[in-house]
């Protein structure tokens, strides 16, 4: 369960965000979660009602963008959708490719109580 | 950044007057924050890779199943390499002491690290365990994370090297089931082929796989416990001290 992991770390971003900001709640949390970065949603929203609870995040609403797997293949230069890591290039096989999108773990942005 | 106005990635807060994807009421303020939630790991993780290049020590992190035999590999290198080369292991455990006395009995000066319910060490975790170290010069260092496939492969430990070990008991599908940690290390070790006549694992279909996942990783074939092809691995360890990254 490292998304439990990942939740905490995200807890602690934003409640630092928050305190720089003099905000004593959070309103909304934006998040990019990238297909391939190897977190398990069913996982991560488990996490997440246990890690927010008694945190600035309690009564957060959360937004989750998910970022779709895109490579580019190293061989003929084709930039296809990856939907798992071992996938190879649709046009020429290769596995010999550069991850280009997928990997995001981000927090984007807040919204804070005025 | 916010598409919008071209904001930059630092943060800092601004009234829109567009419309932003989170649709604030009026009087809110929105935070573009843009951080990379494991930002923090990575900068220790930097931190530790800068003290290891810096004394030119080779860490490697040791990632698996539990029981593919990642302290029985230790195990063995350490007794047979250590008038060779000088070794340090920090042993990532869950509960017990017992990986580390085992290291421990081969002579090899060793550091526990009890990670509780934690499922992967951390590069945190690691800096400190270092901190209290002492470690030598032109030194091997293994870190056995945490006995698990998943965890682990998120959080770069500053380490060189992730030799993600596997063993024939376990299945050939393995590098599609778990491509994080495959995706992500340089190293792949075959365990337990003395096993080999007795289960149905297909080498060549393991390989095969963890070449899907990540074409350059390397991978060696051995038995911990007959001694075959570790001397593969000793070149391949050899090879990575002699040549400083
Ligand atoms: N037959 C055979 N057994 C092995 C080999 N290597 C390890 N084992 C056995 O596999 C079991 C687990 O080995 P460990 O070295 O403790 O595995 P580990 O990866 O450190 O396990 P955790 O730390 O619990 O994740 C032990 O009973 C070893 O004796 C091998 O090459 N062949
Ligand atoms: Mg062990
Ligand atoms: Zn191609």
């Amino acid at each position: 369960m490292h998304e439990l992991s990942i939740v905490m770390s995200i807890v602690e971003l934003a409640t630092a965000q928050a305190a720089s900001h003099d905000a004593v709640a959070i309103e909304e949390i934006e998040l990019d979660i990238g297909c391939l970065s190897g977190i398990e949603m069913d996982s991560f929203d488990f996490a997440w009602q246990q890690a927010v609870k008694r945190t600035i995040l309690e009564h957060a609403q959360r937004r989750v963008n998910r970022i779709a797997g895109k490579a580019f293949c190293l061989d003929c230069e084709t930039e296809f959708a990856m939907a798992h890591l071992y996938d190879g290039c649709p046009v020429c096989g290769s596995h010999l490719c550069q991850v280009k999108s997928g990997k995001e773990l981000r927090l984007r942005s807040l919204v804070l109580p005025d | 950044m916010c598409a919008t106005c071209g904001c930059g990635p630092n943060s800092h807060e601004h009234d829109h007057s567009h419309d932003h994807s989170l649709q604030p009421g009026n009087g809110k303020k929105i935070v573009d924050v843009e951080q990379d939630i494991l930002q923090e790991n990575n900068l220790l993780a930097q931190r530790n890779r800068g003290f290891f290049e810096g004394r030119n020590i080779l860490a490697i992190n040791l990632v698996s199943s539990p029981g593919s035999g990642k302290t029985s590999l230790l195990e063995r290198t350490l007794t047979d390499l250590k008038s060779e080369l000088n070794f340090a292991v920090i042993e990532g455990d869950q509960q017990t002491t017992n990986d580390a006395d085992r290291i421990h009995a081969t002579g090899t000066k060793v550091t526990q690290i009890n990670t509780g319910k934690g499922c992967h060490l951390d590069a945190h975790m690691v800096l400190h365990a270092v901190q209290g170290m002492k470690l030598l010069p032109d030194s091997v260092l293994f870190i056995e994370n945490v006995g698990n496939l998943v965890c682990p492969a998120m959080f770069d430990l500053g380490e060189q090297e992730r030799a993600v070990v596997i063993s024939v008991t376990e299945g050939d599908d393995k590098p599609l089931k778990y491509p994080d940690m495959f995706h992500s290390s340089t190293l792949c070790i075959i365990n337990k082929i003395d096993l080999l006549p007795y289960v149905k694992f297909d080498v060549a279909k393991a390989k095969e796989y963890a070449r899907k996942v990540n074409p350059k990783l390397e991978i060696i074939e051995l038995s911990c416990t007959t001694g075959e092809g570790m001397s593969q691995w000793y070149d391949w360890l050899k090879a990575k001290i002699l040549q400083p990254v």
